[in-house]
């Protein structure tokens, strides 16, 4: 954001209503009025999108020097010395009769419209329409509603043409599969004939209609919006963190809105994240613990769960930790959590119990040396004119939609410069200056050659020496230079993604906005769920505050979540702990899950879902979901935000932390923490990145939150050996799609048919050498197993590899990785 | 019904080379779509699209805007009557409703031989010449009852062919000669002015 300071002095004089104001420059009329304090009514301006001056509702008397007239205040900026009158007989007189004429064709079924009682137009008609219609001839009728999307539907009779949807599928998402078609009084927004609105962002337009004509099928007719209840949180399904406004009526959750802050969503949620709150309310949440009754334990017949009392459940979890020797602890998960509760949970493992085997990401993350030890970026210095984006990681569309959008905008409005350093297109590939997509393993050997000083003569890494050295070139130019960085595919080890960003580190003005997807993994990492570190992105080698301020402390670093499966499998294990994690469908080696949780005696989890690890468990913790407890959240920026409480868990379902606060009481431990207000008092008297965070300072961030500064020392790995390449083989490369199978969209019913159906993608000249049809099926086989898909021609896909999507139920590429190689390669060949 | 068929893909693809903006040559696509099936189908939209670089919604936005376009199909021979003012009041009603017999269809409809669709129109622009009537756009001023019969029957039969089926384009195309032609240029690299102008005298020192 500008300097308000500096505008103001350079501010345009204007007198609005007889008194000055100060525009700033460039100002649109509309804005510098409403941002002192004169509101002018609208329909379709928005303030995220260009001004179309489509429905003239905000005509306000204007004079710049010709003498006073009628204008358009969205479509005119602010000059020096203009004279405005917003509440002139003119200006009421237009306004009044632009309603007239909005409200010829609208019609007047208010009582029975999801958008009465929070409508802009009916607002608006009760503050400066006129009182009574003098339109007696019939409206128009259309069919209603017609669904435009699969979530979407549209009620056209109501619809007054301001051009809001249509722009925002445009402008905003680049989808525009929706556009007005006809003419004059028969315009109608529509979509092409079995051609549906299915953008991934749809769901805005509901939110940003100011009038009734789309509406959300899971909203639908559940509530008057006087009988909501609301309060502003943040969203959980991915790591942006979202800002939303929860809403609920009945303690049941009916509907998030987004919430414009200006260095997060700017009001824009993706779908997956607008519709998540259908999974927290599902009738299959866990509402009371589970338990596996005692003599079957361990032997291979197991029975079954069964609803237990938690003082029994909580008995025999602490009866699996006590007195067990650290080492032979294991804890995996945590980025669900809040802040809080990550924190109370890492003090009691690692402060009371002494394990360090505890790691919130699921092999398909980043060290947390490294997201912790790079210096970090915020989404607006990525987004910053002048600047240029380098996408090393997963696709934000499929996965990170809200920083897609940003992106996307910063490409196309700001003229940022996007180099993907992908392993195949991606959703922003059409905006990327340069596309560039490195062999599996290889994206180091390439990172090296953009940074390195000399002209490269020949192929690196499968990308074209002249490619190489353009994007070298643009690097060299100067600017600010961010690194989106996360791990694309999980058929390729972290240190493929490490060997990159050690390379790109060594840029000029270079700065890191990590792209790890899940929830509050930034959270996690920050509190010490991570082997080796401690909370407060302090690593547990340093004699920190932590080592006399816990009761105990881990003799040295513990386990990854690789080597916690292995050890586990390995039946050198005596208790894991699942915490919100399903590393059977998660982790990127199904069957040493498997074995993992087979081999344990006692495994615990802590989840809202019977997932199938958690059915695996022997105790199960019924947690509260997002909307259930207060807290804070962490995005991938590092910036803290509140979660506040809407509603209450399903049956005796307890937030996180508690759990943590009750099994250290079972253990005879005191946390001596009993809410996040101490959390944060002892957080900041114990790591100074945190001396300024607390519930009421972030109360007083309000929207934006606060972002937390500080990185550790991060000691950067030898470069990897070049992996050798199998001529017969593909690269196996996993993605994860917006609409996968993962336990909380199975669980939204209006996300859960979205899931594209399993195909491995191939480059469109592989196929010939491999002898195999476009649409045939084929098996792909590693040394792991084979499944057998419908390959698909896709000219983003490079040649040579092949990729799948994960986490749909019907083919699993996990099973098909060894999670300790660098690169996975895969036969495709014709089934017979 | 279809896609553009080859020879008219590569007319397209000759249309399609005159514009530094590829969207812009969605105007002449859609005639060429209508030329080619009598109206502009839906699956010749999809294919515009894919040309044009834009989404089908996009283009049936555009298409569905003109009155011309025709989106579902029409007779071979589209009349037009007029029943606006002029024409009402010397008989345009009447002219209607006598085709609507001699067709045995109503207003809007297509006779099932696909030779003929009639619709009531308004103002043709030619009020002087009421009442007024329109084949494939062709005029026919101050028409008779009788003579409108006849031009059904002309048609009907094959005794008249100077009107070509619905759609068809005029044969004369537009080719820029090469010497006259901007060359496609986007617009914000267009520097120079076009070569169709005069070259504008450079501005003195210090004017
Ligand atoms: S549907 Fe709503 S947002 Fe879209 S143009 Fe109509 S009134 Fe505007
Ligand atoms: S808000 Fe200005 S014209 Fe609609
Ligand atoms: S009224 Fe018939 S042409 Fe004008």
């Amino acid at each position: 954001m500008t300097n308000v300071e500096s505008t103001e002095i350079e501010g345009i004089s204007v007198t609005v209503n007889g008194a000055e104001v100060l525009a700033r420059p460039g100002e649109l009329l509309i804005d510098a009025c409403e941002r002192n304090g004169v509101y002018i009514p609208r329909f379709c301006y928005h303030p995220r999108m260009k001004p179309v001056g489509m429905c003239r509702m905000c005509l306000v008397e204007v004079d710049t020097g010709r003498g006073m007239g009628l204008q358009p205040s969205c479509m005119i900026t602010c000059s020096p010395d203009m004279v405005v009158e917003t509440e002139s007989e003119v200006t009421k007189k237009a306004q009044d009769g632009v309603l007239e004429f909005l409200l010829i064709n609208h019609p007047l079924d208010c009582p029975v419209c999801d958008k009465g009682g929070e409508c802009p137009l009916q607002d608006q008609t009760m503050a400066y329409g006129p009182g009574e219609s003098r339109f007696v001839e019939e409206k128009r009728h259309y069919e209603k509603p017609i669904a435009i999307s699969d979530n979407v539907y549209l009620d056209r009779e109501r619809c007054i043409l301001c051009d809001r949807c249509t722009r925002f599928a445009k402008e905003v998402a680049g989808d525009p599969l929706i556009h007005f078609q006809g003419r004059g009084n028969g315009t109608e927004v529509n979509t092409f004939p079995d051609e549906p609105f299915s953008s991934y962002f749809a769901g805005n337009t509901v939110q940003i209609c100011p009038v009734g004509a789309l509406t959300a099928k899971p909203y639908r007719f559940q509530a008057r919006p006087w009988d909501l209840e609301e309060v502003q949180s943040t969203a959980t399904i991915d790591s942006v963190g979202s800002r939303i406004t929860v809403q609920s009526s009945r303690n049941k959750v009916l509907r998030y809105l987004g919430v414009d802050v200006d260095s997060v969503n700017w009001g824009w949620l993706s779908d997956r994240e607008r519709f998540s709150f259908e999974a927290f309310n599902h009738e299959d949440r866990l509402a009371d613990p589970l338990v596996r009754p005692e003599a079957s334990m361990g032997s291979a017949k197991r029975d079954q769960l069964v609803t237990a009392p938690w003082s029994t459940a909580l008995r025999r979890c602490a009866k699996a930790l006590q007195d067990v020797d650290p080492n032979r602890i294991g804890v995996i998960g945590g980025a669900r959590l809040s802040n809080e509760a990550q924190y109370m949970w890492a003090k009691l493992v690692k402060g009371v119990l002494g394990s360090d085997n505890v790691d919130a990401q699921l092999g398909d993350g980043l060290p947390a040396d490294l997201v912790l030890g790079l210096p970090r970026a915020t989404i607006d210095r990525a987004c910053a004119a002048g600047g240029t984006v380098v996408l090393v990681g997963p696709d934000p569309k499929e996965q990170l939609g809200a920083l897609y959008l940003r992106l996307r905008h910063a490409v196309i409005e700001d003229g940022v410069q996007l180099i993907e350093l992908t392993p195949h297109s991606t959703g922003l590939s059409r905006y990327a200056t340069h596309s560039l997509h490195p062999r599996p393993g290889e994206a180091g050997a390439l990172a090296r050659a953009l940074v390195g000083d000399s002209v490269v003569e020949s192929d690196i890494a499968g990308v074209a020496a002249a490619d190489v050295n353009a994007v070298a070139a643009t690097l060299k130019a100067g600017g600010p230079v961010t690194v989106v960085l996360g791990r694309s595919s999980a058929a390729e080890s972290e240190d493929a993604v490490v060997d990159a960003a050690v390379a790109l580190s060594s840029l000029d003005d270079v700065a890191f906005l990590s792209a790890l997807t899940r929830g509050n993994v930034h959270g996690a990492l920050d509190m010490g769920l991570a082997p080796g570190r401690l909370p407060g992105r302090q690593p547990l080698a340093t004699g920190s505050s932590f080592s006399t301020a816990w009761p105990t402390m881990p003799a040295e670093a513990g386990f990854d979540t690789h080597e916690i499966l292995q050890a586990a499998a390995d039946g050198r294990l005596d208790t894991l702990v699942l915490l919100a994690a399903d590393p059977i469908n998660d982790f990127p080696d199904a069957d040493l899950a498997r074995q993992a949780l087979e081999n344990t005696p006692t495994v615990i989890a802590v989840d809202l879902f019977l997932h199938e690890s958690a059915a695996a468990a022997d105790v199960v913790l019924a947690a509260a979901g997002p909307g259930e407890y207060a807290g804070s959240f962490t995005n991938l920026e590092g910036r803290i935000s509140q979660l506040n409480q809407m509603v209450t868990p399903p049956g005796t379902a307890r937030p996180d932390w508690i759990l943590a606060a009750e099994l250290a009481f079972q253990l005879g431990a005191d946390l001596e923490l009993e809410s996040p207000e101490q959390v944060w008092a002892e957080l900041a008297d114990l790591a100074p990145i945190y001396a300024d965070v607390s519930p009421a300072a972030l109360e007083a961030a309000a929207v934006e939150g606060i972002v937390v500064e500080g990185t550790s020392l991060f000691e950067a790995p030898a470069p990897l050996e070049a992996v050798s390449n199998d001529q017969y083989a593909l690269r196996l490369v996993t993605r994860r799609v917006m609409y996968d199978q993962g336990t909380v969209l199975a669980h939204s019913p209006s996300s859960a048919h979205l899931s594209p159906s399993p195909k491995v993608a191939l480059h469109p000249t592989d196929f010939e050498r491999l002898g195999v049809a476009e649409g045939s099926d084929v098996s792909v086989s590693s040394a792991r197993g084979a499944i057998t898909v419908s390959v698909l021609s896709d000219s983003g896909v490079p040649r040579g590899s092949a990729v799948m999507v994960s986490h749909l139920e019907d083919a699993r590429p996990y099973e098909l990785i060894d999670a300790t190689a660098v690169v996975n390669d895969v036969r495709v060949e014709p089934v017979a | 019904m279809a896609r553009l068929n080859a020879e008219n893909l590569a007319t397209a693809n000759e249309i399609l080379s005159r514009y530094p903006v590829k969207k812009s040559a969605m105007i002449p696509l859609l005639h060429l779509a209508q030329e080619q099936d009598g109206y502009v189908a839906d699956d010749a939209m999809a294919h515009i699209a894919e040309l044009c670089d834009v989404t089908p919604a996009e283009v049936v936005g555009t298409c569905s805007f003109y009155e011309m376009f025709k989106r579902h199909e029409v007779g071979t021979y589209l009349v037009n009557v007029c029943t606006n003012i002029s024409c009402m009041l010397l008989g345009g009603e009447e002219l209607l409703h006598r085709l609507e017999d001699k067709l045995g269809i109503k207003h809007g409809g297509t006779t099932e031989d696909k030779m003929f669709t009639l619709e009531d129109y308004e103002c043709l622009a030619a009020c002087t010449e009421a009442p007024c009537m329109q084949v494939n756009y062709r005029y026919f001023h101050r028409i008779e009852l009788d003579e409108a019969e006849k031009v059904i029957d002309d048609l009907r039969s094959g005794a008249r062919t100077d009107i070509p089926p619905h759609g068809t384009l005029g044969k004369v195309r537009q080719h820029i000669p090469t010497g006259r032609s901007a060359g496609i240029v986007p617009p914000e690299q267009a520097n120079e002015a076009p070569v169709w102008l005069p070259a504008p005298t450079p501005e003195g020192e210090g004017s």
